[in-house]
């Protein structure tokens, strides 16, 4: 194995007080994430994947609840004091927000925004975080850096605040990338030079990343592995590759399938009937069942565990046998 | 035999003034203005669906808005069957708003939360005396059948339903006036990716079955090539490019077109790229480079490219584009 952290996620689960009783958001995730390796946690809105994403590095607040083991570096994320988090928060682990209008601080200049965490997580005199800030600017694309760390950040497009955001994170060389829909805001050709600058990071400084998204296009295009999120829980995980060529899910065959496809032309679309469940009111057994072709009995009497079916590979499915075989209907 | 094209665009324009800052008034410099649609020209048959694609700020939805008439455009002008439909009045203008139809991107503001589905509809109904009062319940069954609502949805309220569920209201509630052209702006890009294919296949059923007239407004080119027949380009408020769904994206002529479709993320994982499709942003709209507007992110804009804009040009197959570069790329693709 190559030099580097990894993250190491057991049994998350995040729960969260509301007037309607404790909601589930998160429920016994389980993934790994190696250096160098981008992840992918796909799903849809209410899947639980930006929770997820907040639990592991304890952004989520009281009354929300996590429990489970997130082990980095040797230690668990979840019980350390909270000093000592802070030091491997935006140190070690950055994170990426979806909203770089309302994640960055309005009335501080972007250069303060950007030495604000190198004060926090370097040794750097004041020179050196100014001249380490104009580096950042450049890595990532950010023309004309001098002039542009006194700017303000309702001075940047949309696709310029999320560079910068992407240069705080980036700031303190973080091992893990956490990035929670960074393109969901922007346009295509903007989302392009972002994901591309993430995977050219990525490689130059051997970081590992999980990327949080709802478009199968983005990771079809950037991860290496995937988990597929449903109702808070991952219903299948694999490789990029294995997933998109043979869904083991009858959520994921679905999620493929709804996306248009070049040379079906205003055919119909193999549409998921329904819609995902409210997590204060979860079906009995597997969450997918009532959406779903293949279920029967047996899934509304027991939720299906997510199991090994191959080298790195995990469904949670009674009938990912079924499922595999019949994806030529709409291959 | 009746004339194939619907509605006409001719050089349509839409300026929005900006608020003007005191120190600009001291100044004595003029208001600042964006134009957020410049010389769009183009027409839409019967019959069709047109997909208008293009990123934020093209003026994709002020175009929609003015194909309805939510906004008046200030120069050029847009013909409904040869009328000019700045000048419709009375009866005539409503049935202009009868006949052509929008739908709106957010389900979740476009719908009256205090009213029910019923009321909703009802109204609708009743604003164009569509069917005489008793036959309202009726068709209000009829219309919530149609979209493949429950019928016990008529007396709830928008709150009680789903994001794709309030769509296929906001559908509804369109076609409650029998209408022949839908304008529907981003119509599915609020909704989950699952729930987007089942409005979709609505959509294109009941264009089918009522012989609609679609303006599909969107930014997933996915979408667009999905459900339309001819597409129309946008960047900084002109139109680019237009042709036949095939032919764009197959052989598109445009530069910006091109970046446009190579940064759209392929569904095969197999196919990746490592180089961004285009360097760049949009540049302010409020200050236009002269020339071709896309000369400031073109990889092979030339000197001509900075000082004269070019024409939308007829290549073939009733396929236009505006470059300079036009035939030079139509043999290298």
């Amino acid at each position: 194995m190559k030099a580097g952290l990894s993250l190491e996620v057991k049994n998350l689960s995040t729960t969260f007080e509301t007037p309607l009783g404790a909601v589930t958001a998160v429920d016994g995730v389980s993934f790994d994430v190696h250096p160098g390796e981008v992840l992918g946690l796909v799903g849809e809105s209410g899947s639980g994947k930006s929770v997820t994403l907040r639990s592991l590095i304890g952004l989520i607040h009281p009354p929300g609840k996590v429990t489970g083991q997130v082990t980095w570096n040797g230690q668990d994320l979840l019980s350390v004091p909270p000093g000592r988090l802070r030091r491997v928060r935006g140190g070690e682990i950055a994170m990426i927000f979806q909203e770089p209008m309302t994640a960055l601080n309005p009335v501080l200049t972007v250069g303060l925004q950007v030495e604000e965490n190198l004060r926090a997580h370097t040794a750097l005199d004041r020179g050196q975080r100014r001249a380490r800030a104009i580096e950042l600017f450049d890595l990532v694309g950010i023309p004309d850096a001098k002039r542009r760390l006194e700017n303000y950040p309702h001075q940047f497009s949309g696709g310029m605040r999320q560079r910068v955001m992407i240069a705080i994170a980036l700031a303190s060389n973080p091992k893990l990338l956490l990035a929670d829909e960074p393109t969901t805001a922007l346009d295509v050709t903007i989302q392009d030079q972002i994901l591309k600058l993430i995977l050219s990071l990525r490689d130059e400084l051997q970081m590992g990343v999980v990327l949080v998204t709802h478009d199968l296009g983005v990771v079809a295009g950037t991860c290496d592995r995937i988990a597929v999120m449903y109702a808070g829980r991952i219903v299948e995980s694999g490789s990029v590759l294995e997933i998109f060529d043979g869904p083991r899910h009858a959520y994921t065959r679905g999620l493929l399938a709804s996306v248009p496809q070049a040379g079906a032309e205003r055919g119909p679309l193999l549409a998921i009937e329904g819609t995902p469940p409210a997590l204060s009111a979860l079906p009995t057994g597997c969450a997918f069942g009532p959406r779903c072709s293949f279920a029967n009995d047996a899934c509304r009497a027991t939720r299906p565990e997510l199991a090994e079916i191959g080298p790195g590979r995990q469904v949670a499915c009674l009938h990912h046998e079924t499922v595999a075989a019949s994806k030529g209907q709409f291959a | 035999m009746t004339d194939p094209t619907l509605i006409s665009l001719e050089d349509v324009g839409k300026v929005f003034p900006m608020n003007s800052s005191l120190l600009r008034f001291m100044r004595g410099l003029p208001q600042s203005r964006v134009n957020a649609l410049n010389g769009v020209t183009f027409e839409i048959r019967r019959g069709e669906t047109v997909g208008i694609v293009g990123e934020s700020g093209c003026g994709k939805s002020t175009l929609a808005r003015c194909l309805v008439r939510l906004h008046d455009c200030d120069s050029g002008r847009i013909r409904f069957e040869g009328n000019d439909i700045a000048e419709l009045e009375g009866a005539n203008r409503r049935q202009f708003n009868r006949r052509v139809q929008m739908i709106f991107q957010d389900p979740y503001s476009s719908l009256n939360p205090r009213m029910r589905v019923r009321q909703i509809l009802a109204e609708a109904l009743s604003v164009h005396r569509m069917r005489p009062k008793a036959e309202i319940p009726a068709r209000i069954a009829e219309l919530l059948d149609t979209v493949r609502l429950p019928s016990d949805a008529a007396d709830k309220f928008p709150h009680e339903f789903s994001g794709g569920q309030r769509q296929r209201i906001g559908i509804a509630r369109a076609l409650a006036v029998e209408p022949e052209v839908l304008v529907a702006d981003e119509l599915v890009s609020a909704l989950d990716v699952s729930v987007q294919a089942q409005v979709v296949n609505l959509l294109l059923r009941l264009q089918t079955e009522l012989g609609l007239t679609v303006v599909f407004v969107a930014h997933d080119l996915r979408l667009v090539r999905h459900i339309s027949h001819r597409v129309v380009v946008m960047y900084l408020g002109r139109v680019v490019e237009i042709g036949p769904t095939e032919r764009i994206f197959s052989a598109a002529a445009h530069p910006y077109t091109q970046a446009l479709l190579a940064a759209a993320p392929e569904m095969d994982p197999r196919h990746r790229n490592t180089k961004p499709a285009a360097r760049g942003e949009l540049p302010s709209p409020l200050n236009l480079p002269p020339g071709c507007a896309f000369n400031t992110r073109c990889p092979l804009a030339t000197g001509r490219c900075f000082t004269e804009r070019p024409e939308l040009r007829a290549t073939e197959y009733g396929h236009m584009a505006a470059c300079h570069l036009v035939d030079a790329h139509a043999v290298s693709a």
